[in-house]
């Protein structure tokens, strides 16, 4: 255990205490915060840890919300929906993984990105089965009071959150997360020294859309109405990078810093500038990239009041 | 007969999609970047032929003269002064700074535009011909016409100019090109301006034919993909193979299972081929 996990789980741990502090607003902001921490963290098994450019986390996110809302209208308990939103993900993941991550650089992009296409159209026409373009109504999980209900999916969401975290910190700690460093430095040097890497990638893969697909089931029943184009959007693939570009790619602790504060910038834009808030997203964005490319975690204080060196 | 009709759809459809998809090639196989604000430029291009047409009553062919200059300078600025910063940055970087860059663009047309659909409507309109049983409106056979002008024009730029041929040296071999005294970064913002250029002038023909709104900048940037995909990159027969391949399915595609298919296919096919035949139909092995 490093400093940084210890870190991790102390921070996630602090989260919990939200509730104390808080009303219905806090709780609200606390769950989307724990969802956006799950999606970044699951992201960085793929994007960070085995340096793939994924952009199917809306893809996974969709399936799940899509796959749990079915499963609540047919009559079926929360758990058991999201647990099996779960494990079709990771199923379906690790399959289109073992196919998908045979391409590279670009191609794998455009492959993840289209995925996300694919299903969102799927589930478009699936009318009988999901509603189309009309949207799927989830009947209400337990109806005991709005503040209860708040309290309830908040803690589901941060049961998820930690479970995330204690997975992403034992694949770090163990020889999957190694083999995914090597994978990300050198694959076809470390395909040669005999490691599997298309077995690593695709359980990587998976691994990284299991817990998405979770929290779309969460979500879904917490929203209680979903649609394709909500769902499937694509910007659901690619708020998870930015947070993790934001804290630092690869350090989990620093991927979860990131998406706790990218929540809180678009807050603030969301609620003062409405009308230019993907704008104002998209200046972030180049910002980061451009002057900040290692992301927060990258940030020294010795860099601000440090003497100069050398010079 | 209906199966002519298809076909004629089709070839009509097919060179207009090679037109947008020619442009985000040619900077997706120079550059190595792949342009998520190509949609955005298309959009774009498409307002500028809408408000030429409503307030000045230019007509859109005449605006093509006003688009290509105009993207080209955007495009060219875009590469010089953000772009160029991060070109030898990994895929991740580059494909997610285009992203927020279309962002930008697309919010402030939101803003400017509103999300509304407009068309532009000719007056008086140009009605259609009819061979046989065949019908093609006019307009939009005038649009396929300049789309293939358009790629008739990029095709002799890259091959007879001692710009275009530096192009396609860089395209080969970077540190070659380098090596013979081509100065790569102006010749990157080059391209990332040709690429601009053609993605406004595409946008321009295509307010002819669909009725435009900011959000439908997603679905052009998605037939630019997939038709890159299949035609194969940076190369101006691969665009129109791969455009003629995707105008082909789609049009079949909805004559058997109807039209709300058409895009799971056409994304489908994308994905069978970048596991298959990641090449495309025309490109070389090893080439990509």
């Amino acid at each position: 255990m490093t400093r940084t996990n210890v870190a991790l789980l102390v921070l996630i741990a602090g989260v919990a205490a939200l509730p104390l502090f808080g009303g219905a607003y806090a709780l609200r902001l606390g769950t989307i915060a724990c969802m956006y921490a799950v999606l970044a963290l699951s992201w960085n098994i793929v994007g960070g840890l085995a340096g793939y450019p994924s952009f199917a986390t809306a893809a996974f996110f969709g399936f799940g919300a899509y796959a749990t809302g079915v499963l609540l209208g047919k009559g079926a308990p929360l758990a058991v929906s999201v647990m099996f939103s779960l494990i079709a993900s990771f199923i379906l993941a690790a399959a289109l993984g073992a196919v998908l991550l045979r391409l590279r650089g670009h191609y794998f992009a455009i492959a993840s990105l289209s995925l996300v296409e694919v299903l969102r159209e799927l589930v478009n026409n699936a009318t009988d089965l999901t509603g189309g373009g009309m949207g799927l109504n989830i009947p209400l999980a337990s109806g005991s009071g709005i503040l209860a209900d708040a309290m309830f999916f908040f803690y589901a969401m941060w049961g998820l959150l930690l479970a995330t975290a204690l997975v992403v910190i034992a694949v770090m700690g163990s020889k999957l997360g190694f083999g995914l460093a090597c994978i990300r430095q050198n694959e076809n040097a470390s395909n040669m020294i005999g490691l599997n890497a298309n077995l690593y990638k695709s359980i990587a893969f998976g691994l990284s859309a299991c817990f998405v697909g979770a929290a779309g089931g969460v979500y879904a029943a917490w929203v209680h109405y979903i649609d394709p184009s909500d769902v499937f959007d694509i910007l659901y693939s690619v708020k998870p990078i930015v947070m993790a570009l934001m804290g630092g790619l690869g350090s989990p602790f620093g991927v979860v810093c990131g998406a706790f504060l990218y929540l809180g910038l678009e807050e603030l834009v969301w609620r003062n500038y409405i009308q230019i808030h993907s704008g104002v997203l998209g200046v972030l964005i180049v910002m980061l990239l451009l002057f900040l490319p290692h992301g927060l975690t990258s940030l020294r204080a010795r860099m601000f009041w440090g003497r100069a060196r050398h010079v | 007969m209906l199966a002519v009709q298809v076909l004629v759809n089709a070839l009509v459809l097919g060179c207009l999609y090679a037109c947008i998809a020619i442009g985000f090639s040619l900077v997706w196989g120079v550059l190595n970047v792949i342009n998520l604000i190509h949609g955005s430029f298309i959009v774009l291009g498409a307002y500028l032929a809408w408000a030429a047409y409503q307030w000045f009553s230019i007509a859109p062919w005449y605006s093509l003269a006003i688009a290509a200059p105009l993207f080209f300078g955007l495009g060219y600025f875009l590469q010089r002064v953000v772009l160029n910063r991060v070109i030898t940055a990994p895929v991740l970087v580059t494909l997610t700074l285009t992203f927020g860059l279309d962002l930008i663009l697309n919010n402030a047309m939101i803003y400017y535009f509103k999300a509304d659909y407009r068309k532009l409507t000719l007056n008086p309109p140009m009605g259609s011909v009819s061979i046989l049983d065949v019908v093609v409106p006019v307009d939009r056979l005038m649009a396929t016409g300049l789309a293939l002008a358009l790629t008739g024009l990029l095709y002799l730029l890259l091959r007879r100019s001692r710009v275009g041929r530096a192009i396609v040296a860089v395209r080969l071999d970077r540190d070659a090109a380098v090596l013979m005294g081509v100065d790569v970064k102006s010749i990157y913002a080059v391209a990332f301006g040709l690429g601009a250029a053609l993605a406004g002038c595409a946008g321009v023909l295509m307010s002819l034919i669909f009725p435009i709104s900011p959000l439908t900048s997603t679905a052009f940037l998605g037939k630019a993909f997939v038709v890159c995909v299949l035609g194969g990159l940076g190369s101006v027969s691969g665009a129109i193979a791969g455009g003629l391949l995707l105008a082909l399915v789609e049009g079949v595609g909805s004559t058997l299972f109807g039209p709300a298919h058409a895009t799971t296919l056409s994304f489908g096919l994308l994905i069978v081929f970048l596991v298959l035949r990641p090449q495309g139909l025309v490109g070389r092995k090893g080439f990509e």
